[in-house]
């Protein structure tokens, strides 16, 4: 509790207090009215005061004003009617304030510990100076400069390690549980934990550029960019308390006057005081602070998971994704070419790949890579002689003493040695052992371990279409789709024509549902902005991709998304349920004020309690389970 | 020229009027009071005197909301 609190807190124990001993005290008349006086003016004078100004500057009807109505109407009724009833007033006034507190403390402890959560900035850096370590403010740390991050420390600026190495919790930034194990020469991001080695680090950026302060200052922006929630409730707001207030003044003139209408005696003061109750029941405080609340803590518990958000706007967004967009290259596959099959082949399959990963050693072609990659050991050069690469047609060479040819379909017509294709998906590698075919090697890009799992899983989350967009061949795209249940696959796609299909898939869409674009950010920001919610993948460290996109996946696993989605989802639900909530209880009471079932006690522990039920049913959107 | 301040504000709906005042008072381009971090973002106007729009800000959202604190 702060100072402000407390100061309340003690307000609230004195009235309490005075309130008890006049319940007992014989006191009558005048003095009794100026105890109760006194006791009205310590718990409620800032709300009286701020009513006050409100007025003057124009700005009635608001909450401070409504409880300002409601308790002097109520003590100017007591008082008008010789009850000595003082105590409601003045106790209406007292719950208002036990819930201000509670909200404010309640609030005020949720927001901390979300802050707690995403307080992934390091404080110090330590750097090196005369043979000794200091700890410097990681913003005086200028570019180039080398620091030092011991066991358990943070990282606390982007760079490259120049000595040591270490496993790294990347949790901070990506959710990723599992170490990553980094030696010199890696970069390495700010935000992560060092868990066991010494490192030093070069900097190759400044502390307010590197990835810990970008993805702090994204995630603390993110509430500003309104939802359309949030949107309704300001709207709701600014429409709803003059709404009630002329509600309250209709009951106080208009029931008296319809009784009089009736024949019946007007009953004045029973329904100024019926009007009093329905100001008190219809501070709309409940609504209007568990709403961003709630975003707050979606936003907080998704970036805790990796997966940063850029806005309530986007999270209400992608709650309601039926069309999912992939780029298949790195979003869906890996992005690297590996060997995935020999086939056709005359000698054993090890021996196929061994003569061409010998053949192609000297080349740094992105499949001769693979080749080696396969081969799993490093190619024993002395036993390849007069290699010759042909670019477009493949390698020749003699390994051991024999001739041997690794290329494509073209290289063996040329040889005129007879050869298969193959039916599989992917690129080919041919190869010939002294002039006779032995057997081809299949190399495509892999699929991501969870794309298929992934894809699955967004279906049972209620992503109606998935569709892949890419620049690869016809049978490739068809290949990778089957395999991994997409609905459909767009294939032979320039960058462009990426952002037609994705303007025809809006177009058919017909505005029901948004379409969500996932790509690894490169080359992809003109669909990332053009699609309702773009999302790049695997970001860690680049910018342009953190830039780009509205929601950013740290990891590349594509369960992220699945994951991006169900907090959303969670997250919206809860929204929905507080306002609905709350809206159904206050319509409720006011309805039975306006009819008189309800008083004045009644009213105020239904704006409190609903007020208190929201916000912990705000505080759930914080937690997420698998 | 941007700046962030922290401030001292109890409810959202203050801090989205803060936010309104804000904007309308002279020498601000934009601003944006973040009610959860409890942060407000100023946006300035070319050369516009920083300290003295600042006051400006206090003063208005003093208005809406006695309560409020800016950490000038």
């Amino acid at each position: 509790m702060n100072n402000k609190q407390r100061k309340m807190l003690l307000r609230i124990l004195v009235v309490s207090a005075m309130l008890a001993a006049l319940h007992f005290l014989p006191v009558t008349g005048i003095p009794r009215l100026v105890a109760y006086l006194t006791a009205y003016l310590i718990i409620g004078y800032d709300i009286l005061k701020k009513a006050g100004k409100g007025v003057v500057n124009g700005r009635a009807f608001d909450e401070n004003f409504l409880m300002a109505v409601a308790t002097i109407g109520a003590f100017g009724l007591a008082i008008w009617e010789r009850s000595g009833d003082y105590a409601e007033g003045i106790f209406v006034m007292l719950f208002y304030q036990v819930g201000e507190l509670f909200q404010s403390v309640a609030v005020g402890k949720s927001r901390r510990s979300i802050s707690a959560l995403m307080d992934i900035r390091p404080d110090y850096a330590n750097v090196e100076r005369d043979g000794r370590l200091e700890r410097v403010d990681p913003d005086e740390v200028e570019v180039g400069t080398c620091i030092t991050v011991q066991p358990g420390e943070k990282i606390p600026i982007d760079g490259v390690i120049e000595s040591g190495k270490a496993s790294l919790n990347t949790a901070a930034l990506t959710g990723e549980s599992i170490p990553r194990d980094v030696k010199e020469g890696d970069a390495v991001l700010s935000g992560c934990i060092s868990l066991n080695g010494v490192l030093r680090i070069r900097t190759t950026k400044e502390f307010g550029e590197s990835t810990v302060s970008k993805i702090l200052d994204l995630v603390e922006n993110a509430s500003s960019r309104k939802s359309k929630s949030e949107a309704f409730i300001s709207r709701f707001a600014r429409v709803y308390t003059p709404a009630v207030c002329i509600a309250a003044v209709a009951i106080a003139l208009g029931g008296p006057a319809v009784r009089a209408l009736a024949g019946l005696s007007p009953d004045l003061s029973q329904w100024l005081y019926r009007a009093l109750t329905f100001l008190v029941v219809s501070c709309p405080c409940a609504l209007v602070i568990s709403i961003p609340l709630g975003f707050f803590a979606g936003i907080g518990c998704a970036s805790r998971e990796g997966v940063l958000i850029k806005g309530s706007n986007f999270l209400e967004a992608l709650a309601d994704v039926k069309t999912v967009v992939f780029d298949k290259t790195g979003t869906l596959t890996r992005g690297v070419f590996e060997v995935v099959a020999v086939h056709r082949n005359t000698i054993p399959p090890e021996a196929v790949t061994e003569y061409a990963a010998l053949a192609e050693c000297a080349s740094t072609h992105p499949i001769s890579k693979s080749l080696i990659a396969a081969y799993g050991k490093e190619p024993d050069r002395s036993r390849v002689t007069e290699i010759e690469e042909t670019a477009g047609y493949g390698v020749t060479a003699v390994v051991d003493g024999h001739s041997v040819a690794a290329g494509n379909r073209k290289l063996m017509e040329r040889l005129g040695i007879p050869c298969e294709d193959c039916r599989s998906a992917g690129t080919v590698v041919h190869v010939a052992v002294d002039g006779a075919y032995a057997g081809h090697i299949l190399i495509s890009d892999v699929v991501k371990p969870h794309a298929k799992e992934a894809l699955a899983a967004l279906k049972r989350n209620g992503v109606e279409t998935t569709v892949m967009l890419t620049g690869d061949s016809r049978t490739v795209a068809e290949a990778v789709a089957a395999e991994l249940g997409l609905d459909e696959a767009r294939s032979e796609l320039l960058p462009d024509d990426k952002v037609t299909e994705v303007e025809k898939l809006l177009a058919a869409r017909n505005g029901r549902g948004k379409l969500a674009f996932t790509g690894d950010g490169i080359n992809d920001a003109p669909v990332l902005t053009r699609a309702d919610i773009g999302i790049a993948m695997g970001a860690m460290g680049s910018d342009a991709a953190i830039e780009a996109a509205d929601v950013v996946l740290m990891d590349d696993d594509p369960l992220q998304l699945v994951k991006a989605i169900r907090i959303s989802r969670k997250c919206i639900g809860i929204v929905k349920q507080n306002i609905v909530f709350s809206l159904a209880v206050k319509f409720a009471c006011l309805i039975l004020t306006a009819f008189g079932y309800a008083n004045m006690w009644a009213a105020i522990f239904a704006d409190v309690g609903v007020m208190i039920l929201a916000v912990l049913n705000a505080v759930r959107a914080l937690r997420y389970r698998e | 020229m941007k700046k962030n301040y922290k401030i001292e504000v109890d409810c959202a709906n203050c801090a989205n009027l803060m936010e309104e005042a804000t904007k309308k008072t002279p020498g601000v381009a934009d601003a944006v009071v973040n009610f959860m971090t409890q942060k407000m973002s100023v946006t300035f106007e070319e050369g516009a005197d920083v300290k003295a729009v600042m006051q400006e800000v206090l003063k208005a959202c003093k208005k809406i909301e006695p309560d409020c604190e800016i950490a000038l």
